[in-house]
């Protein structure tokens, strides 16, 4: 059955295109701001777990919960430091601060660790199999995806249910109001940005042991999350994930059934053809811009 | 200063503009006498980014439409030269104008999302289509696959063109009549089209600005400026391969356009030399006076020696940071506020803020 095999496999790649994809929603959504430094935040997150396993020599799960630590102050410290420093920025300054805050980023971890490829050790193998009636499993596709629904399953909750993450829903549908209400809006900000650096964290660090962990580990995953966003709208939690999903899916298909070349072509058609036809994406609803 | 029309179009407005423009050229063209071939291999580079960024500031400058895609206009521009008169033995000045008219094309096709695009979405339809442009390169056995081409011999009218000297005169001589034709591009019906579709898309369509046409038209252009910077780029290095085309190039031919000033041609002049420079002096920064010893002894002790390069990419996202904080203007914007502070000529003209 390689169709089932082929779906399995999307899915465990789609959920990492899913979290990537949320985080990059979480910052859009409540400011407006198109985060291109989210691949290099996740990116040196990674690094630093890898550091506080090999160098410090952590066990793995105090290695994942201070990677996810220094990944949540990361994010509020370039909010603070960069963001908000840009007085009345238009559209275009925004996507250039975030891509400076790239350079930067990718230039610190080359500094720091250089550009030699090395290998993330994570507990749980690749390698080692399950079968499921005529599907293998590894364990590694397991774990990310059980992971990536207990964040989602997270988020939802949190953004349901908490004070804060109603908080920011309301920053988001109105800035002015939200503030006039009594919230903290630009301390709300800092911490989408805390919580999207977080959920990419996360994503990276999943990624990391499939792929080789080297300066270049994020760029290719943050197109797809791009690709994911905006299948799902741009705007829309539920919608990222569904992107996510479905872009994985799609990617393993064309892999396996046309040609493993056009695969990397996949993400670029699934961005044009979704932005053609349904720039709102497939959940959200139309999106209405004042002059 | 009161601008008629005529005033707007003409080139060289007063003495001094002359006598600038006249000590420039000779400038460029007593160079390659006084320079060793390093420097004009440096001059070569700085030609070149000078092209794709004057390009380039058409499109995000002028109208206001985001790219991050213009590493895959210029890998087609390269390649195509290449495969042109490598494999089908089409002379030089046939083959770079083909090559940067498929690029132009390949402008139009993407223009066509991009129409209906704007903001973020445009910055990732055209990031894709850089990414996607390189990846393709790389599986194609045709084009040397990750391997790259060797760039033949540049041979026009029966003269080679080999080595940095010759080359000089053939990228400055288009960068030169490129850049020219930029700017008077933009002092024409067309130019004031592009500017008023960046300060408003809606009033521009209201005015009768015909915003499919304008905004194809700037993606050709820019576009086509790509490709050319592109095929000569392939002599001046004499080999091409995919890795050199990749997103953190796209990002550097934006960075040249904010350091130069956003709908500036002499402001994306300005930014092309100046980073091709930085970039050069920080990739070797271990060998700076003062701050390379410095640089390397803290590498050493924290960092690793290996990736001290990696300098060159936190100083320039800082600049473009910095840029866009302190004075999003670039340059450009410099130059104004030193001019209105010393009286220079005239008074402080706002200038319109980016897209």
């Amino acid at each position: 059955m390689m169709l089932a095999q082929l779906l399995v496999s999307g899915v465990s790649t789609g959920s990492l295109y899913a979290l990537l994809a949320l985080a990059m929603v979480i910052v859009y959504k409540t400011s407006g701001v198109l985060n291109f430094g989210q691949g290099e935040m996740a990116m040196l997150s990674t690094f630093v777990a890898y550091a506080l396993l090999q160098s410090a020599g952590w066990p793995f799960l105090y290695a994942f919960i201070g990677a996810l630590v220094f990944a949540a102050l990361l994010g509020a410290f370039l909010d603070f430091v960069f963001l908000r420093r840009a007085r009345n920025p238009s559209v275009l300054g925004l996507i250039v601060i975030t891509l400076g805050i790239e350079m930067v980023l990718y230039g610190v971890v080359g500094w720091k660790w250089g550009a030699e490829q090395k290998e993330f050790p994570f507990p749980v193998s690749d390698t080692e199999l399950i079968r499921l009636g005529s599907v293998v499993v590894s364990h590694l596709n397991l774990v990310t995806v059980g992971t990536a629904t207990v964040v989602m399953l997270g988020l939802y909750l949190f953004f349901r249910h908490t004070r804060l993450g109603i908080a920011m829903k309301a920053t988001q549908q109105n800035p002015l109001g939200a503030r006039i209400n009594g919230i903290p809006t630009r301390n709300v900000l800092s911490f989408a940005w805390a919580l999207s650096s977080v959920v990419g964290a996360t994503a990276g660090m999943l990624l990391a042991p499939s792929a080789t962990l080297d300066p270049n580990l994020m760029l290719d995953p943050l197109l797809k999350a791009f690709a994911s966003a905006v299948l799902g709208g741009m705007t829309s939690l539920v919608g990222a994930v569904v992107g996510g999903y479905a872009l994985g899916v799609v990617e393993n298909l064309v892999g396996g059934y046309v040609s493993l070349d056009l695969r990397s072509v996949v993400a670029f058609v699934v961005i044009v053809v979704a932005l053609c036809l349904r720039p709102s994406g497939l959940l959200a609803r139309h999106y209405v811009r004042k002059v | 200063m009161e601008n008629d029309h005529y005033g707007d179009i003409r080139l060289l407005g007063s003495r001094w503009d002359w006598l600038w423009c006249l000590t420039l050229l000779l400038g460029l063209l007593v160079l390659p006498w006084l320079a060793p071939n390093y420097h004009l291999y440096v001059a070569n580079c700085m030609a070149i980014n000078v092209i794709v960024a004057v390009g380039l500031n058409v499109l995000v400058g002028y109208t206001g439409q985001i790219s991050l895609g213009h590493a895959g206009f210029f890998a087609i521009g390269s390649y195509g030269t290449v495969v042109l008169m490598v494999q089908w033995g089409t002379p030089f000045f046939v083959a770079l104008p083909c090559a940067a008219a498929a690029a132009a094309a390949a402008g139009c096709l993407l223009a066509i999302p991009a129409l209906r695009l704007e903001g973020p979405y445009l910055a990732i339809a055209t990031l894709a289509f850089g990414l996607t442009v390189t990846q393709l390169i790389g599986r194609w056995g045709f084009l040397g696959g990750h391997m790259g081409l060797k760039a033949p011999v540049l041979t026009l009218f029966g003269w080679q063109f080999s080595g940095d000297r010759p080359l000089y005169y053939v990228v400055v001589l288009i960068a030169v009549a490129l850049t020219v034709a930029a700017r008077n591009l933009m002092k024409t019906r067309v130019g004031r089209a592009l500017t008023a579709i960046r300060e408003s898309h809606v009033a521009a369509g209201a005015m009768g600005v015909d915003l499919a046409r304008y905004k194809t038209l700037a993606f050709a252009v820019s576009a086509f400026y790509a490709g050319v910077g592109g095929g000569l780029m392939a002599f001046v290095l004499g080999y091409i391969n995919p890795s050199a085309f990749s997103l953190i190039l796209s990002i550097q031919f934006l960075a040249m356009v904010v350091i130069g000033g956003l709908g500036c041609v002499w402001g994306s002049v300005m930014g092309a030399v100046l980073f091709t420079f930085l970039n050069l002096k920080l990739e070797a920064v271990g060998q700076l006076p003062f701050a390379g010893p410095l640089l390397e002894s803290f590498s050493r002790r924290w960092m690793t020696v290996g990736g001290l390069s990696n300098v060159t990419s936190i100083v320039f996202g800082l600049i473009l940071i910095g840029i866009m904080v302190f004075e999003p203007q670039g340059l450009h914007g410099l130059w104004l506020r030193v001019k209105s502070r010393l009286h220079l000529g005239a008074p402080w003209r706002s200038s319109p803020g980016g897209a």
